[in-house]
């Protein structure tokens, strides 16, 4: 399933324009702990958090991460987004909580394996 | 290219010099060196591990420490990750190896770091690992993976 095709179905606002929407997404995590996600995220995964500070590119990066989606529709700096589209990470943003948006994805990625 | 039936691994070394509070060299220098051993055609596993270690390390000079270095030895049979640095030491070493311990103060905590997770992720992912530190000087860690060992 890719990027692109979630961001559809689940209506989720996009903040980097067209970065990664045609990549295939693998898998999911959720945390907000930088040192759970370095130990525990796969390769080619969205990542669900309310961090949204520089770093979390940084983290994003060294674990191929191709898209970050922050939930309630928090706010995103400006300096963020820029170098999110820089390193070639989407930023994705949605008003529902993350236990929803886990909730969902979850669904729509097994769904999606199991075809 | 670089297949199975014949890999070279030559002596490389690199190095990160790590200021007080700069978090994203971190994940900047184990990006970079994971790059490096990817394309030395290094497995998977071991590269992994590796760039935990290299983080995690990192992030605790960046962290705890006045300011560091980073310096990572590829051999070919062993990959050596070094940080030392001029700090607080650390006073109960023990304690900071149990997970979910950290003295990490509240607004580092805040930002998803330093919640005492880094030296049990860089004990988990190492063969070897040496902490040498002195309260009020600094602390010197030593993390080995073996390139050719089974790591449980």
């Amino acid at each position: 399933m890719t990027l692109g095709e979630i961001v559809k179905e689940l209506g989720l606002e996009v903040l980097t324009g067209n970065i990664n929407l045609n990549k295939e997404i693998k898998s999911g995590y959720v945390s907000d702990l930088l040192s759970d996600v370095i130990a525990n995220i796969e390769q080619d995964s969205i990542w669900i958090t309310i961090q949204r500070h520089i770093n979390i590119l940084g983290v994003a990066k060294l674990k191929d991460v191709i898209a970050i989606v922050i939930p309630r529709n928090l706010s995103v700096e400006e300096e963020v987004i820029k170098k999110a589209k820089e390193e070639g990470i989407a930023i994705l943003r949605d008003r529902r909580n993350a236990f929803e948006i886990t909730g969902l994805l979850y669904n729509m990625l097994k769904k999606a394996q199991n075809k | 290219m670089l297949n199975n039936s014949f890999r070279f691994t030559p002596h490389i070394t690199l190095e990160f010099k790590i200021e007080e509070k700069d978090f994203f060299i971190a994940s900047e220098s184990a990006s970079r060196i994971k790059k490096t051993l990817q394309q030395l055609g290094i497995k998977q596993d071991i590269i992994k591990r590796t760039a935990i270690i290299i983080y995690e390390a990192a992030m605790n000079v960046a962290i705890h420490a006045i300011h560091g270095a980073l310096k990572v030895y590829v051999d070919p049979e062993v990959i050596s990750v070094v940080t030392e640095d001029v700090g607080p030491g650390i006073e109960n070493v023990e304690l900071a190896m149990k997970e979910g311990y950290s003295t990490a103060p509240q607004e580092i905590r805040e930002m998803g770091f330093g919640a005492g997770m880094g030296l049990p992720n860089i004990k988990q992912c190492s063969d070897e690992l040496v902490i040498d530190t002195k309260i009020g000087e600094g602390t010197t860690l030593k993390a080995k993976i073996y390139l050719n060992k089974n790591h449980e």
